[in-house]
């Protein structure tokens, strides 16, 4: 019954939001397609009708799924609370981890699982980190199935391990890091309230407070723009796009510490997900 | 016996801690400025594979102008300002001709465009100056940024002085010649726009029937 509810009002998005994109001048479109979209989001506000619970729904299977040379399901993966233990996993990600030795955030966590409790070759897993129409992503998926078990609950990153304050230090320095043709880092941006790029309203996320803490707090999103539940890791890889800067590689140590940097900020805020975005 | 095995697991995890230190350059607290040899570790790791025809100079490793912005969180100190003020404006290259102002129209579309030098780009993209991302500019666009000033009359507020003229190209060959730690790119610098393309957005900014003085 979700499935066919989520599936119908997708259908209606598009053709909600179509024409106001396609039509009339640029400028009008775009406070339109605000218009249209800040509609949509209150009319789908409802769990039941968001489309990212699709991938919440297909993340459990594939949680539970039997995959790998071991065939065996992704169960008894610890996500730092235990085996198989979900609740309040997302909340205190990213974290150290004794096996691996390693601070690692969800999708690291999940591949490092991947490879060595399931022996999967994750190679057409990470071809398919980013999901386009008709190309399912199960990183997106499964991400979207265990941050949603954390739903409720506040952030609560402990950085205690030398490892972990290591990564926070980097983190912040990443997020002030000038670079490329352009100057740019994540503070050229997000570093002052109430600023914005053309229309769009730019959070600040250099300081804690309620702005960081919302805005952690509703990653992963399902993107109407893209028609796609994203994640962090999608965020920051388009972040980096916009910067002139190299892509940044999947999972890579540079965006664990990033996200550790922001959770950090964002200890207390309240995660609802996947949420709504543009 | 559990003592025991405690006592053994502290030292190894002691000894490990003690190689990890001197092995590797580790920040012992948060609060501790990041090295630079231990960034460049971690950008070393994120970003693995350069598109085609770019370079690690230019694009993630910092120039010494970036990284005392980066470091001092873009209020640098009186001295290290004065440095970046003198470094920056020794860069500048005024156009041979001695002519600054180009097509208003050209630096509109110029003003307009986001596109060009990111890796979503089809290579020989030409990029624009994105201007309207930060700065509102003329009247009538409304879908403008607010991270810079607003520039909304800005010939006409400056007189259309000849010296204002030339300072605006400066400012957008290498806006740090001006203001140390700005945010805004150094264009000509970089060479994100060309001469022509700097002109032309002077002429934007400072022709009398630009819409922008309207």
């Amino acid at each position: 019954m979700r499935k066919y509810i989520v599936f119908i009002v997708s259908i209606l998005a598009v053709a909600v939001l179509a024409p106001a994109i396609n039509s009339a001048s640029a400028q009008t479109a775009a406070v339109d397609s605000e218009k249209e979209i800040e509609r949509y989001r209150e009319m789908i506000n409802d769990p039941l009708a968001n489309p990212g619970y699709l991938n919440v729904d297909r993340g459990e299977i594939l949680w539970k799924t039997a995959r790998g040379a071991n065939k065996i399901s992704l169960e008894t993966c610890d996500l730092g609370e235990g085996p198989g233990k979900l609740e309040a996993a997302f909340a205190k990600l990213p974290r150290h981890f004794k096996d691996a030795d390693r601070v690692m955030d969800l999708e690291q966590r999940l591949l490092w699982c991947m490879e060595k409790l399931q022996a999967l070759d994750t190679a057409d897993v990470k071809s398919r980190k980013f999901g386009s129409p008709g190309k399912y992503s199960d990183m997106e998926d499964l991400v979207a199935f265990i941050a949603n078990k954390s739903n409720g609950l506040k952030f609560a990153v402990a950085v205690a391990h030398p490892k972990e304050k290591e990564m926070l230090a980097v983190g912040e320095a990443m997020f002030y890091a000038r670079h490329s043709i352009m100057d740019f880092s994540c503070a050229t941006c997000h570093a002052v309230d109430g600023t914005r790029i053309r229309l769009q309203a730019l959070p600040n996320l250099s300081e804690p407070g309620k702005t960081v803490q919302q805005t952690m707090g509703s990653w992963p999103a399902y993107r109407v723009s893209q028609s796609q539940s994203r994640t962090m890791q999608h965020r920051l890889f388009d972040c980096y796009r916009q910067m002139r800067s190299p892509p940044p590689d999947y999972a890579s140590d540079g965006l664990t510490a990033l996200t550790l940097y922001m959770n950090t900020l964002a200890e207390g805020g309240v995660i609802n997900v996947p949420s709504i975005k543009r | 016996m559990t003592s025991t095995f405690t006592t053994y697991m502290g030292l190894v995890t002691a000894l490990a801690t003690a190689i990890a230190v001197v092995t590797l350059p580790t920040a012992t607290d948060a609060a501790d400025p990041v090295s630079p040899a231990l960034l460049d570790t971690y950008l070393k790791a994120t970003f693995k594979k350069l598109p085609e025809g770019w370079t690690w100079d230019a694009r993630v490793a910092q120039d010494e102008t970036q990284r005392i912005c980066s470091e001092t969180r873009n209020k640098p100190s009186k001295d290290d300002a004065a440095k970046i003020l003198a470094r920056e404006a020794a860069t500048v290259q005024y156009p041979a001709d001695g002519k600054f102002i180009g097509s208003w129209k050209d630096g509109e579309k110029i003003s307009q465009n986001g596109r060009g030098g990111q890796f979503s780009d089809e290579p020989g993209t030409v990029s624009g100056g994105n201007c309207y991302a930060c700065h509102q500019m003329a009247p009538k666009e409304l879908s403008y940024g607010t991270i810079g000033p607003s520039l909304l009359n800005y010939g006409r507020s400056k007189g259309y002085a000849e010296a204002e003229v030339k300072a605006a190209y400066a400012k957008i060959y290498n806006a740090q010649s001006a203001v140390a730690c700005s945010n805004m790119p150094r264009f000509g610098f970089h060479k994100v726009l060309t001469e022509q393309q700097m002109k032309d957005v002077v002429a934007y900014l400072f022709d009398p029937e630009s819409p922008v003085n309207k």
